[in-house]
């Protein structure tokens, strides 16, 4: 494996790295559960994509196969993360968790919550 | 101080610290959080970081063997937020009534 792409995917891994950071500083300091889904859903996944990118890269480059699983890995993140956000999120509404004070807008307001589990079920 | 063979190898072990500062903060979110849907989103975020700590563990190791690793925490990580953000808005996991 050449000296030049060796670094190249060093850069990646640590580009990744630093997003993975930057989740943990949106998980810590934004105000409340919802913004905090924009930085564990959008970033993380980023992140990871570009870990498990630099891993395929570097495995092909040196050992000369295409790793299969590591494809199947990344679209299994890529497909899943999203929709693990928005499940919790929605969750989330549902169960009257609050909005942060300073919001201007609950767009989601004047349609009526499901009131008993029966019509939990069947929405 | 640290020795490294090289610099992909100390670029490498940078961001293995960096990625567990990460997940220390995440911990800190899981235990404070102040609604349970904080603490999901978190452990859903450790999950992930669990993922990319095995893949730079491979690469650092130069070995194959760790791939079923990730591919078996992201399977597992999906579906225990999935099961926790169902039982939080349904209040059971698996239902058996069929007339719905």
């Amino acid at each position: 494996m050449t000296e030049t792409i060796s670094i190249f995917i060093g850069v990646v891994v640590l580009l990744g790295s630093l997003l993975s950071l930057v989740t943990t500083i949106g998980l810590i300091r934004l105000p409340d559960v919802y913004c905090r889904s924009h930085a564990a859903s959008k970033s993380a996944t980023l992140g990871v994509l570009f870990i498990l990118i630099a891993a395929l890269l570097h495995f092909w480059f040196e050992d000369g196969y295409f790793s299969a699983r590591l494809v199947l890995g990344i679209i299994f993140v890529f497909v899943t993360a999203p929709v693990a956000g928005h499940l919790i999120t929605r969750a989330a509404y549902y169960t009257d968790v609050p909005l942060w004070e300073n919001s201007v807008q609950d767009d989601l307001k004047t349609k009526e919550k499901p009131e008993t589990v029966r019509e939990m079920k069947n929405s | 101080m640290l020795e490294f063979e090289s610099a992909f190898d100390a670029l490498l072990a940078i961001s293995l610290f960096i990625i567990s500062v990460s997940t220390l903060g995440l911990v800190y979110r899981v235990i404070k959080g102040p609604s349970v849907p904080d603490r999901v989103m978190a452990l859903d975020s450790i999950g992930i970081n669990l993922i990319a700590i095995t893949a730079i563990t491979s690469i650092i190791l130069r070995t194959d063997a760790f791939l079923e690793v990730i591919l078996l925490i992201g399977v597992i990580a999906f579906v225990g937020t999935v099961a926790f953000s169902k039982f939080l808005q349904k209040g059971e996991i698996i239902e058996y009534d069929r007339d719905n």
